[in-house]
């Protein structure tokens, strides 16, 4: 099988894949990095969001052979150096942004590349970049103030 | 999915040597894994042409902007120069599925598939652009040949799309909320010689030219002048919308479109 190459939350990682091989698959499986969510694996739900090169992408709807060489961060890189929550993860729990968890990984990789290119986006502007992005729990309301509480704390 | 062999070229030639060894070319795959995962496709090899660095880019050739066959629509969306010549393709390629498509999704695929529901090809058709293959160009007006079917041969690939700059152009797109398709969407185009008027999302053949539209702006461009509906024949019906309600949203996008324009 094809090896594929790649750094994953700072850390240099390689492993054979097939071509049909999903970046999702490839974290969670040969990784082991379990944060990252398969929900609806059609591209829907959002529960897969991930970093490839600083953008978010669905990991279900991406080869992991298409991301040679490239730099992924998951949730699982998103804690602070000290093993303690990042900013927007500290504000989804301060905010009350996630009742089962099941989407909550993908809404905090959403969100970080929306604040990355928005520092300090309206709650409109939030809901619009979450539409890729399907919660079933908190009716999107608490994750919103979640965003918008980040914004304030990085601001 | 089925097994099948991936690579990612960097060059156009490595490319097409790939795809005539029978491999199939892929986009950003974000119609085209999904179609693989429920097992509707099988190729041998899947040739990724987003590493080829001629695929990508916007620029203005001639008269026309340029966008490669390999641009991505956040790419489109978030272009200064897509956005000072023709802003409503910017617009478009910015209301595309949600943020994560459209950083995978490009615009070759998009047109390549011509899923009769999606933006791009309304865009295509009004603006009355140029697809531009490996083998040939091949003006909008032929390229769309209905449901899912294109003027593309087998293993030809879309190197990039010519559009002529209008003088005023919109898109509205009345969003299928699961799936952010078009229900029914309209891209209005003016320039100097007349307007053109495609639809995306509301007819069994695929996008189309609403020509009754086309003649009355063409004379009158104002949302008044928008004639009356089109019938309902021929008009997609399922659980989203009937026949009747979709012919009816040609009219009142267009009519939004029209305004939207100015």
């Amino acid at each position: 099988m094809p090896k594929v190459s790649m750094t994953v939350n700072g850390k240099a990682v390689s492993g054979e894949v097939e071509g049909r091989t999903l970046l999702v698959e490839f974290l969670r499986e040969s990784l082991r990095l379990t944060g990252t969510h398969v929900g609806c694996d059609t591209s829907q739900c959002g529960a897969c969001v991930v970093h490839v090169n600083g953008e978010s992408v669905k990991s279900c709807t991406t080869f992991a052979a298409a991301c040679e060489g490239a730099e992924v961060t998951t949730i699982e890189g998103m804690a602070n150096a000290d093993g303690s929550l990042g900013t927007i993860q500290q504000a989804f729990q301060d905010n009350h942004g996630l009742q089962c968890g099941f989407c909550t990984p993908g809404m905090v990789m959403s969100a970080a590349d929306l604040l990355k290119q928005n520092p300090d986006p309206s709650e409109a502007e939030i809901r619009e970049w979450l539409e890729g992005n399907l919660c079933r729990c908190t009716g999107y309301h608490n994750i919103v103030r979640s965003i918008k509480a980040a914004a304030a704390a990085n601001a | 999915m089925y097994s099948f062999d991936y690579v990612k070229p960097s060059s156009l030639q490595d490319a097409l040597d790939a795809i005539s060894g029978g491999g199939q070319p892929l986009g950003g795959g974000q119609t085209l894994i999904p179609t693989l995962k429920q097992r509707l496709a099988m190729p041998e090899a899947l040739v990724d042409l987003t590493g080829i660095a001629e695929l990508k880019g916007v620029s203005m050739s001639g008269d026309k902007l340029s966008v490669g066959g390999a641009t991505r629509h956040a790419d489109v969306a978030a272009s200064a120069e897509v956005k000072a010549k023709i802003p409503a393709l910017a617009a478009l390629a910015g209301q595309i599925g949600d943020p994560q498509v459209r950083n995978r999704g490009t615009i070759g695929g998009s047109i390549a598939n011509n899923d009769p529901a999606a933006c791009y090809p309304s865009a295509v058709l009004a603006l009355g652009a140029t697809v531009r293959t490996d083998k040939r160009e091949i003006a909008a007006d032929d390229y769309f040949q209905g449901l899912f079917t294109t003027a593309l041969e087998e293993g030809e690939v879309v190197v990039g799309v010519d559009f002529p700059v209008p003088e005023k152009a919109a898109y509205q797109k009345f969003v299928q909320p699961a799936s952010r398709f078009a229900l029914t969407g309209v891209f209005v185009a003016k320039f100097a010689g007349g307007v053109r008027v495609a639809v995306t999302g509301a007819s069994q053949d695929g996008v189309f030219r609403w020509s009754e539209a086309e003649a009355a702006l063409s004379s009158n461009f104002s949302a008044d002048a928008v004639p009356a509906a089109p019938v309902a024949d021929g008009m997609i019906g399922d659980i989203h919308g009937t026949p009747e309600y979709r012919a009816h949203l040609v009219q009142v996008m267009t009519k939004r479109a029209v305004a939207a324009a100015g």
